[in-house]
């Protein structure tokens, strides 16, 4: 056949190099932002847009899905046409895939500051966004499909396989987590309760991890690492063994993320299991990376995107033989909770992720603008500052994390608790938060130097939009296997199968976690003295989940003494039957409410809230004022209630009528009790609300007679 | 608790056998897949990267060499 000239798009390419730094500088400022006010509170503090709470998923949410999610565009625009020889199937759908992600970036931007969330980690985008998350997935899926269809290269090589993984997979993940309920534009309930819910989240935030920040950049380490080196992958081999297991077994693993919690036992140990069998593909990969470099170190002392790829890549593999030890049980025990998980995190997102993500802008812009680099020796400061930011970011967080941990499980010889009072664990650790700022700012320094550097490199250069190549097209004769072709091999040439066998893959683990967990809704033990929430507490609730008091306290109180004596009793699975969503949380910046309710008076939370430090002296919670004067929207309160009985919450027939009535008695209970401590307050303000579902949290086990809760304890470690 | 939400679905303590023998079935079958490979076709594929016309070998011939990887 002929040779064929086509164009790759450099124009895509350069749109989303550039939004990927763009959204990596506010992503990192944000998390700076958010850093800073864990030990010094009141900064910025008092605008309810630039609090903790909401700031905080703001910086998860900017750096997975707008830095991430524009590097991993970036590498698979780049890629993905030259490793098929062809330009992508449509410039329309390339450029509705970028703008359109810019829009959900901009929609998430301003949503979340404004309380608009939906408080289940990295899935905070309340329904709208969700649906033009899923529309702007669905175009990039169709476009790189389709270019794929048109491909020059008969065999797909291995890095589109983990792109069009991640496809699959975060489609899927996207929809299964999304199933929610409008009650208003931008307020919605989920469909899953409780157990339920937090099951479904963690299956989704795993894979979250799994297929946004792993499978994509997997295809770039195993695109860019033999680019930049200029020699093939170390094995290819491996690479079959490494995608599918990977893909395979990843998707099991969610439940490590609720150990100890009220979730069944077995979905527990599932994901135990799965989580250790993962070391496996992820050295795997790994070490094909790392290997792909044999004979070629002396390469790496020269090339800052090799010196960023090699360090991710290891950085990979440290958070990846790490994961699968927090999700021993007794590992976890010590660690979650705490801010050793916080550094886990990083390591994995600064270093693997920002790393390949710094690599592929060294890598493509100079070419993309027919150019040098500016300044190879300014890249090279960029590294060192990213690496030691790293450092002094995730050190201080393991140290601060065990040692919230240790504090946290202390008992005297007496056998009481050595730290009864929280705080005390939070002021030893305030030195490290300080510390791991100034990480956060080595790491941002290191960003701005790599912005003037490619500045001055694009200046230096000319965009080559359209970049002219040529390729022979292959006979697209037998769809059948030839005899003794081997199996993958066929395979990579049959896009579709390969997407359905990836498909089946993933949805294994999927289904066999997903369905016993959905069929329990009726064998959830209930507790007949778990009651609906009323419509001031549901009201409160909102408040709570807008506030994203989630983000730093629990409410899963873990069957271990040390917890048992803090807070009180541990959790039951039927205690979160009407809870939608689930409010578990996963990181104690603050102590556990679970059982908050009834342990101070309202008058202690009036204050409290107004300012932290009045009541809990060097407190680092922010103070919510705004709460004191904003008055409660009830607006909604009937819809929410009416939402919630279609969920299955059992509100009686015609309660909507009797809602409101309801919902100002209780407010003016609470209000009368405050004036008579000597407060005053209007009984149609916020913070009457959320004081009415903190004095609520785990209370209704309580009003059974004692004996009972014993009895049922009692019968549950008969059972064991 | 768990023992109950066991007790009452069927058969559950089967699954996690079941998974287990799944992964570790479809894990033997995968590898004794890629072991039977022929060598030449892997070292093909792993070359594809390096072939795909935008390091020099097709356009942007300045653009070639080891002295722009950064």
């Amino acid at each position: 056949m002929a040779l064929e000239t086509f164009r790759y798009d450099n124009k895509i390419v350069r749109n989303f190099a550039f939004a990927t730094v763009f959204w990596g500088i506010i992503g990192f400022l944000v998390g700076l932002i958010v850093a800073t006010k864990l030990f010094a509170p009141n900064f910025l503090g008092f605008i309810p847009e630039l609090t903790f709470g909401r700031l905080r998923p703001l910086h998860t949410n900017t750096v997975i899905f707008a830095f991430a999610g524009n590097a991993i565009f970036l590498g698979i625009y780049y890629s993905l046409p030259r490793l098929l020889k062809t330009e992508m199937y449509s410039k329309v759908l390339s450029n509705i895939n970028f703008w359109g992600w810019q829009m959900v970036i901009i929609s998430a931007a301003i949503s979340l500051p404004l309380g608009f969330t939906t408080s289940k980690e990295y899935a905070e985008l309340e329904w709208p966004i969700d649906i033009l998350i899923a529309i702007v997935w669905i175009i990039f899926g169709i476009n790189m499909l389709a270019t794929i269809m048109k491909r020059r290269e008969k065999h797909l090589y291995v890095a589109i396989w983990f792109y069009l993984a991640t496809f699959i997979t975060v489609a899927v993940l996207h929809v299964v987590n999304s199933f929610e309920l409008p009650v208003s534009f931008m307020k919605s309930y989920p469909l899953y309760a409780g157990v339920q819910d937090a099951l479904v989240q963690w299956w989704y935030g795993h894979n979250a991890v799994a297929f946004f920040l792993t499978t994509p950049f997997l295809g770039i380490m195993y695109y860019f690492i033999p680019k930049a080196s200029n020699r093939p992958i170390y094995s290819y081999r491996l690479s079959i063994v490494h995608f599918w297991a990977l893909i395979f077994i990843y998707i099991w693993a969610g439940p490590h993320h609720l150990l100890y919690t009220a979730l069944p036992w077995w979905a527990q140990s599932l994901g135990t299991a799965f989580s250790i069998m993962l070391i496996a593909p992820s050295w795997g990969g790994m070490l094909n990376g790392l290997l792909t470099l044999r004979g070629a170190w002396d390469k790496v002392r020269e090339s800052p995107v090799l010196k960023f790829l090699v360090v991710g890549v290891t950085a990979y593999g440290m958070a990846t033989f790490e994961g699968p030890m927090m999700s021993l049980k007794n590992v976890n025990a010590i660690t979650h909770y705490t801010d050793y998980v916080i550094a886990h995190v990083h390591t994995g997102a600064l270093l693997w992720n920002g790393g390949l993500s710094f690599a592929m802008l060294y890598f493509i812009i100079p070419r993309i603008y027919d150019t040098k680099l500016f300044s190879k020796k300014l890249a090279n400061y960029h590294f060192w500052f990213a690496t030691m930011g790293a450092l002094f970011y995730v050190i201080p967080m393991y140290f601060s994390g065990i040692t919230q941990s240790l504090m946290w499980k202390e008992f005297t010889p007496q056998g009481f608790l050595r730290y009864p009072n929280f705080l005390e664990t939070v002021k030893q650790v305030i030195p490290m938060y300080m510390i791991r700022a100034f990480g956060g700012v080595l790491f941002i320094t290191g960003a701005i130097l790599m912005i003037i550097n490619l500045y001055k490199t694009v200046k230096q250069g000319s965009l080559i939009a359209e970049e002219e190549a040529s390729a022979v097209p292959f006979k697209r004769n037998s769809q059948k296997r030839r005899e003794g072709e081997a199996y993958h091999r066929w395979l990579e040439s049959k896009p579709v199968l390969f997407s359905i066998f990836t498909f089946i893959a993933i949805i294994i683990g999927g289904v066999v976690e997903y369905v016993p967990t959905a069929l329990i809704k009726s064998n959830i033990p209930t507790i007949a003295s778990v009651k609906p929430y009323t419509p001031l507490e549901l009201e409160g609730r909102d408040i709570y989940i807008r506030e994203g008091c989630n983000n730093c306290h629990s409410q899963m109180i873990r069957p271990f003494r040390s917890e048992t004596e803090r807070y009180g009793e541990y959790a039951k699975a039927g205690e979160f039957v009407y809870d939608h969503p689930f409010l578990w949380g996963s990181k104690r910046t603050g102590p556990d409410l679970e059982r908050e309710g009834g342990k101070y008076p309202n008058s202690w939370h009036f204050l409290h809230m107004k300012d932290p430090g009045s009541t809990s002296p060097g407190s680092i919670m922010p103070a919510f004022t705004w709460l004191y004067t904003q008055k409660l929207d009830t607006s909604h309160t009937i819809a929410k209630v009416d939402a919630m009985r279609e969920l299955g919450v059992p509100y009686p027939k015609g309660y909507e009528h009797e809602a409101m009535v309801d919902l100002r008695r209780q407010a003016d209970s609470i209000t009368k009790d405050l004036t008579n401590n000597g407060f005053q307050i209007r009984s149609d303000k916020e913070i009457i609300a959320l004081i009415a579902y903190l004095q609520r949290l785990g209370t209704d086990i309580k009003a059974q007679p004692t004996t009972a809760v014993r009895d049922s304890i009692l019968s549950e470690y008969s059972t064991k | 608790m768990y023992k109950h939400v066991l007790q009452s679905i069927e058969g559950i303590a089967v699954y996690p056998i079941i998974s287990l023998a799944i992964f570790f079935i479809f894990f033997v079958l995968l590898l004794y897949m890629v072991y039977s490979y022929d060598r030449s076709w892997l070292d093909a594929m792993a070359n594809k990267p390096l072939e795909d016309g935008s390091n020099g070998d097709s356009v942007n011939h300045r653009n070639s060499g080891e002295d722009l990887n950064g």
